[in-house]
């Protein structure tokens, strides 16, 4: 099975440097792609089927098609890296930006190429010191080595890249709050139309994919949109980065085709539940999606198949709820978060997240009402799709939803036992 | 007034964008970093630097939670508040820090060298639960291991402090 993300990746090791990369056949697909036209790499992403990998699973061809091309295009063209990974329960980019930082500078570049843009950030979520420091050095050494900067390798194509810290805050992993975050602004996010596509950093055409996303590309242009097809078990192209966290035997995070059954990750990677917990559920891409039940062990971990399941691939980093851990409590962990970290910009969000939270709290310390469960459906009915700016308030009703439909008896019990059962006194 | 350690710092930043006020969060990250959070004056250094008004440099500095606009302690913890480390027993290290360190959340110990504070997801979820000191990060954590690391940080102020009472 191949691993193209990965392979070059031990957690033991420290990450190949700038000659070990290039020596594994590292910055050939940026040769190989200054000897295409621009065009001609978009249309082999298209080919290759490459679905965002930041959750939301948009095609990363049809995003870029937005952008303007050819001599009457605005310049500067931004393209930023979204590293800001904050979507609890979410590991995955850590370790391609820990793991292989050249792979996503590379990535970086031939895409900024295939878009022509003139200058790149990477915004990087705080916490990940060790990226950082990891990411600095290998932009330096590609600036060094004439991977970035004026005329690169002779093509004619030049591009600044630099490395953009956040100061926290969940919401600055949308789009276009990052975009305000970028500017030094409060990250809120901006109403669109226009599409950073169009009008993105300072009014300039911007294109924002995932690490994930950008560690893909390289390798499509070296080996083709065949290949990066039949590495999927779907028509969806390439593998997936699938993790696993809770009361698992070994939580961790692998490399498989695109499309893998949830059962097999989770009993052949992950080991199965630990001894003495039984699996009762799980958010298979992070906060954000909805629960699936043991029903759906074999739906295949891809955007289709989850969403006809009722969920979302999201960042495919799979949370176990077992059963002697509270789905209320574990929903009002999730909804605090979710109200936490709301920005604060449209009423429905704001008021509607810390309402669901207060509710909950209520159920939990054993003062829950009848009347509370209507309350909360309801709630995810507002808080839905159109309903709002951008998209964590959706977000935040997904589990919700899910939560109220698959763990009702457990709601239940809260409110006639005015207690939580898992709590001791 | 910013010293030049700051000014050099931020000025290095202002070369990778179009406009001065794109810095001006990592310019109150600088000024964090050295005066251990930002002031008022702070505030007002950074503003005067970019030709913003403090005003709106507030609105900035408020909104990001990793922006102290009060006091912390010496070091600052961060413990993984997010549903994989809830799962895998945050609230039995919540317990135990806030009864070791006699504090709630968001307060800083009696003798200054902790503030404590709950965190978004740290990424560490394979791992968990986790939480940061400062630009530390430990995992696979259990109220034992919690104070291993707690007295490690004891020893070393221990150490800088009695080295500091040479004087007369």
């Amino acid at each position: 099975m191949e691993k193209p993300l990965t392979h070059n990746i031990s957690s033991a090791n420290e990450p190949p440097e700038l000659a070990q990369y290039e020596k594994s056949g590292g910055y050939g697909a940026l040769r190989k792609a200054f000897r295409m036209a621009p065009a001609d790499i978009q249309a082999m992403v298209k080919e290759a089927n490459l679905r965002g990998r930041g959750g939301a699973g948009f095609s990363t061809a049809e995003k870029w098609s937005f952008v303007p091309m050819g001599d009457d295009a605005p310049h500067p063209k931004y393209l930023v890296c979204n590293a800001d990974e904050m979507e609890p329960g979410t590991f995955k980019d850590r370790l391609l930006l820990e793991g292989n930082p050249h792979q996503l500078v590379e990535g970086i570049i031939v895409s900024a190429y295939a878009l022509q843009a003139d200058v790149a950030f990477v915004f990087l979520r705080w916490a990940y010191k060790l990226a950082a420091g990891r990411m600095e050095r290998a932009i330096g050494e590609a600036y060094r080595q004439g991977y970035l900067g004026k005329n690169i390798l002779g093509s004619g194509f030049s591009l600044e890249l630099h490395l953009h810290s956040s100061a926290g805050r969940y919401i600055c992993g949308e789009e276009t709050a990052l975009l305000n975050a970028l500017e030094g602004r409060r990250a809120n996010p901006r109403a669109k139309p226009p599409y950073p596509q169009v009008s993105g950093l300072w009014g300039k055409p911007t294109i924002v994919n995932n690490v994930e996303t950008l560690c893909n590309v390289p390798h499509i242009v070296a080996n083709g949109a065949a290949w990066f097809r039949s590495l999927s078990h779907t028509a969806d192209g390439g593998t997936k980065l699938y993790g696993a966290s809770g009361r698992v035997k070994k939580p961790g995070l692998w490399e498989l085709p695109m499309g893998t059954p949830i059962r097999e990750i989770l009993e052949e990677h992950a080991g199965g539940m630990r001894d003495g917990y039984e699996f009762r559920g799980l958010l298979p891409g992070g906060a954000s999606t909805d629960f699936l039940v043991a029903d759906h062990l074999d739906v295949a971990m891809d955007f289709d198949s989850m969403q006809a399941a009722g969920s979302r691939l999201g960042t495919g980093t799979m949370i176990i709820l077992d059963d002697r851990t509270c789905p209320v409590g574990m929903l009002l962990n999730l909804e605090h978060f979710f109200a936490q970290e709301s920005c604060g910009w449209c009423t429905p969000c704001w008021a509607g997240l810390s309402w669901i939270e207060q509710i909950l709290q209520d159920m939990e310390e054993g003062n829950g009402r009848s009347s509370d469960l209507e309350r909360l459906e309801s709630h995810t009915r507002l808080l839905g799709p159109g309903h709002t700016f951008c998209a964590l308030a959706p977000g935040a009703a997904e589990p919700l939803q899910s939560g109220l439909k698959y763990f009702k008896d457990d709601f239940e019990r809260h409110i006639h036992e005015r207690r939580c059962p898992w709590r001791q006194n | 007034m910013l010293s030049e350690q700051e000014r050099n710092e931020i000025e290095a930043h202002l070369l990778h964008y179009p406009d001065s006020r794109a810095v001006c969060i990592e310019a109150l990250k600088i000024v964090q970093r050295h005066r251990g959070w930002v002031s008022d004056e702070g505030i007002a250094d950074v503003a005067e630097a970019l030709q913003m008004s403090a005003a709106e440099l507030e609105g900035v500095a408020t909104f990001y939670n990793m922006i102290f606009r009060k006091p912390v302690g010496k070091h600052v913890i961060l413990l993984c508040d997010s549903v994989s480390c809830w799962i895998m027993g945050y609230e039995r290290l919540r317990e135990h820090l806030t009864g070791r360190l006699g504090v709630s959340l968001g307060q800083t110990s009696a003798d200054g060298l902790f503030t404590l504070l709950p965190n978004v997801c740290l990424g560490a979820c394979d791992h968990a639960p986790a939480m940061m000191v400062d630009d530390a990060h430990y995992q696979d954590l259990d109220p034992a291991r919690i104070d291993e690391i707690l007295a490690e940080y004891e020893r070393k102020e221990g150490e800088s402090t009695d080295g500091k009472t040479t004087d007369p």
